[in-house]
């Protein structure tokens, strides 16, 4: 007699603390072993690309906060810079160093929850509590910058919406003086952890060759040898005036992604560090009044200054007629925007690429012929956030 | 090639016959081809030792509903090696069908069912053409122009049957998208005086 063997199907999510978010993951299982994997996305999608079309170019920038809600600020570059240069218009060198500065704390940010809840996934609890008290610290940062922790909406074409508070500067040094510490506690806890160590190495390898094949980018590239980081190879901003390493891996592992990104969180520091020795007291938007509206002392004393702020908040400023593709390096890879204008006070299209999503789609490459129980490590090591992937 | 000039030289020289125009802006080169030529210019900047484009960054379209030919296809390339990026382009109508490119882009797949799922467009041997973005049974395309910005069915949870239901859309009040564009062009003396300053530049 024989007996018919069955491959199981498992449907992994949609609601599973380990997915990130609500990813459902169909996972093909001949015993333990994953055959075949298909992920289902979409749960979160909210039409972030047609509601941009229907908005001015100011009004769209807090949908860039949403898409990958870990690390706002770093979306909402992409977006500033593509219209500063079909505009042509120059960034104060203030507004730079601070746009750069928040970048680097976004990077930080993620680099932390991605770590930390890294280790959650495969069994360490005590990462997660200490980083998150660092993201914490950040975010207040954050919110008194822009007023709020998370949907910041404080970037803009031609600098940012305003002066950094009194003392926020000496505060940000002081962190950067306590993070590093921080950093080799963790890795005390995981670099060198056993049990950590066994869940990640040679596990999720991705040669050379496939991270180009499946348009990977950020860690998931560098982690596989490959030096390439968009601050350096394309700098924007005051990028060019900072000194920071790349940090690659070796054998492009799970693993390798970790210490890229705790490395990467060093050079972050570093990078604040000196855009505060570096930024000098200046203006922090472009003065030309067709873009950047009045101050609220201006408007009380000038009447072009309140004709100019009625008509920025209801019409907008127009965008002359161009088709740019700008990218940044946001901590999840290559972050771009693809913006069509018209002429118009709204954007004719704004396609969103986003890092996660091609991450994503190799899971089955990746997965294929691992263990079911690797499947949270892989996706872990992948930096998913379901606000970017699905838009 | 080092130099954006030299590499639009050099897929002009080569590509003559498939190419429409080249243009370089914004530090990367845009190219517009035919429909039928997709396969072989894709082919030959990404293996050529010239170009490299190895990645393909994105696929998109671009919705013009007034015009025959009513999508733009748009491919975003990028070449480490050179550092360049290439934005690669051509038109169809709404029924043509396409050629998919996942045998040359591995990561083509969910790009391309990205593209059918927003816009319709459908792809030759594309090896899993599902909707990939929206709700599982959804209709329409919603990132063409002609969709409206609220969409057709809003579900809700129904109390009467103890489940979640499909509705057609109802708004107690129109969507409303004011127009605030100054129709003000200027008096006629200004209007003169900006056309003689345009024509001096």
């Amino acid at each position: 007699m024989t007996k018919k063997i069955k491959n199981l199907n498992l449907n992994f999510g949609p609601q599973h603390p380990a997915a990130h978010g609500v990813l459902r993951l169909i996972l093909e299982l001949d015993g333990e072993v994953v055959e075949k994997a298909d992920p289902h996305i979409g749960l979160l999608h909210r039409g972030t690309e047609k509601l941009i079309e229907n908005k001015t170019y100011m009004q769209a920038v807090p949908y860039f906060d949403r898409l990958d809600y870990v690390a706002p600020m770093n979306q909402e570059h992409a977006f500033a810079l593509a219209i500063e240069k079909i505009l042509g218009i120059d960034v104060p060198i203030r507004a730079q160093f601070i746009r750069v500065m928040f970048c680097e704390i976004g990077r930080i940010l993620s680099h932390i929850l991605n770590v930390t809840t890294q280790a959650l996934d495969v069994g360490a609890l005590t990462p997660s509590l200490w980083g998150f008290e660092e993201r914490e610290t950040l975010m207040t940062f954050y919110e008194r910058a822009s007023g709020s922790r998370l949907h910041a909406n404080y970037f803009r074409a031609g600098g940012v919406h305003q002066d950094l508070p009194v003392g926020l500067e000496r505060d940000i040094a002081k962190f950067c003086e306590t993070f590093p510490k921080v950093i080799d506690d963790l890795e005390n806890l995981l670099t060198d952890n056993r049990i950590f160590k066994q869940r990640n190495v040679d596990i999720g390898i991705v040669t050379k060759e496939d991270a180009l094949d499946y348009s990977f980018s950020g860690v998931m590239i560098r982690g596989s040898g490959v030096p390439w980081d968009l601050r350096k190879s394309q700098p924007y901003d005051c990028y060019d005036q900072l000194e920071f390493k790349i940090p690659v891996g070796k054998n492009g592992d799970c693993y390798d992604r970790y210490l890229c990104r705790i490395e990467e969180m060093k050079e972050s520091v570093f990078i604040i560090k000196q855009c505060l020795a570096k930024m000098e007291k200046g203006p922090i938007k472009t003065f030309d009044g067709k873009i950047s509206p009045p101050s609220k002392k201006e408007i009380k004393q000038s009447m072009e200054a309140l004709i100019h702020h009625f008509k920025l908040f209801t019409e907008g400023y127009r965008v002359p007629k161009d088709e740019i593709y700008t990218a940044v390096e946001a901590p999840k890879g290559e972050f771009g925007v693809y913006l069509i204008s018209d002429g118009s006070s709204k954007p004719y299209k704004c396609k969103i690429r986003a890092p996660g999503f091609s991450h994503l789609q190799s899971m089955d490459y990746l997965i294929k012929g691992h263990m079911l129980a690797d499947v949270p490590a892989v996706l872990g090591s992948l930096d998913i956030v379901f606000g970017e992937v699905d838009r | 090639m080092k130099n954006l000039i030299d590499l639009e030289k050099k897929i002009n020289s080569e590509l003559t016959t498939k190419i429409n125009k080249t243009r370089i802006k914004h530090n990367q080169i845009y190219i517009e081809i035919d429909k039928e030529d997709l396969i072989d210019v894709l082919l030959f900047v990404k293996t050529n030792k010239d170009s490299k484009f190895r990645q393909l960054i994105d696929i998109t379209v671009v919705d013009y509903p007034e015009e025959v030919q009513r999508f733009k296809i748009v491919y975003l390339l990028l070449s480490h090696e050179f550092n360049q990026r290439l934005i690669l382009s051509y038109f169809i109508s709404e029924k043509e069908v396409i050629s998919s490119i996942t045998s040359i882009f591995p990561s083509a797949n969910w790009m391309e069912r990205e593209v059918y799922d927003m816009y319709g467009v459908n792809f030759k041997d594309h090896p899993d053409l599902r909707r990939i973005l929206t709700d599982y049974g959804f209709e329409g395309h919603p990132l063409r122009k002609d969709f409206p910005l609220t969409g057709h069915i809003e579900s809700r949870y129904s109390e009467e049957q103890k489940k979640v239901i499909n509705e057609p859309v109802k708004l107690e009040q129109n969507y409303r998208n004011f127009d605030y564009e100054s129709p003000w062009e200027g008096t006629k003396y200004i209007k003169e005086q900006v056309n003689i300053d345009d024509k001096k530049n």
